[in-house]
């Protein structure tokens, strides 16, 4: 029997992994994969404690998450389009017209 | 070591380098195909942790949809260019530092992890009316609202990829 610990630390590493590639990648692509990897990251979790405590609702919870994936994935490649229309980069810290 | 457990330390393992071949791949359709290869297997500890239904899901929607949808951009905007320059920014170390931060902090809860309550699902009752219909009963019962708002969610994506992603006429 694999103890749940192990699935919550190799959740949290693959959590970390994303996070990082977010933060220290500059193209808008990786960015958007690394987001996609920390939601994969959590279902993991998810599942794994809905295994281990005999409940269903971490399941559910991960359909939902995946269906919340799906639109942010459409609405951010959309999103790198227009960008890539406008500017023909896909840099993130070439993009500064919000002065942010 | 039981059989489970080193099945369990190869899955962390290839899921760690995968996932770190992803955010370090320079061109991005390698980093899809990295992607790809991690998707399987995240869908192979999902059967492991007794949830078929959503090892399809993961297959069907994350390896077969969202990926192919990254592709497909990825491969209509021409990144010739882009190929060519520094895959990091400035100031990556702060970030690195960060994260393994952050990291250490995590592990700390997880060492001390107590479990909660047990419900009602053991794996001989979902195996008693198959994991599908375990799954739909509770979803379509007790999360039938939030069910509606996810179809709601979808809708608005379809909308906004359409309205950001046309030509200005």
């Amino acid at each position: 029997m694999v103890p749940l610990n192990w699935y919550i630390i190799l959740s949290a590493v693959i959590f970390m992994i994303g996070v990082a590639g977010f933060l220290i990648r500059r193209n808008l692509f990786i960015m958007l994969m690394s987001i996609e990897l920390m939601l994969n990251a959590v279902n993991i979790s998810l599942v794994a404690y809905s295994h281990y405590l005999q409940d269903m609702k971490g399941q559910i919870f991960v359909i939902f998450i995946i269906t919340v994936a799906a639109a942010e994935a459409a609405i951010g490649l959309a999103i790198i389009v227009s960008l890539f229309r406008n500017k023909q980069k896909i840099h993130s810290d070439e993009i500064a017209e919000m002065r942010g | 070591m039981t059989l489970a457990q080193m099945f369990f330390i190869y899955f962390a393992v290839s899921m760690t380098s995968l996932a770190l071949l992803v955010i370090s791949a320079r061109n991005p359709v390698n980093s899809v195909l990295w992607m790809l290869a991690l998707f399987f297997h995240i869908a192979a500890l999902y059967l492991f942790l007794n949830a078929e239904f959503l090892a399809a899901v993961q297959l069907i929607l994350y390896a077969g949809a969202i990926l192919v949808l990254f592709l497909f951009v990825i491969m209509m905007l021409n990144l010739k260019d882009e190929l060519k320059d520094r895959k990091f920014i400035k100031g990556w170390p702060i970030g690195a530092a960060l994260v393994l931060g952050i990291m250490a902090l995590i592990y700390f809860p997880i060492s001390k992890l107590i479990h909660g309550p047990l419900g009602q699902y053991t794996i001989e009752a979902i195996k008693a009316d198959t994991h599908t219909k375990a799954l739909g009963v509770v979803l379509y019962t007790e999360y039938l609202f939030p069910f509606e708002i996810a179809s709601f969610i979808l809708l608005i994506a379809v909308v906004g990829a359409m309205v950001l992603a046309k030509r200005r006429v």
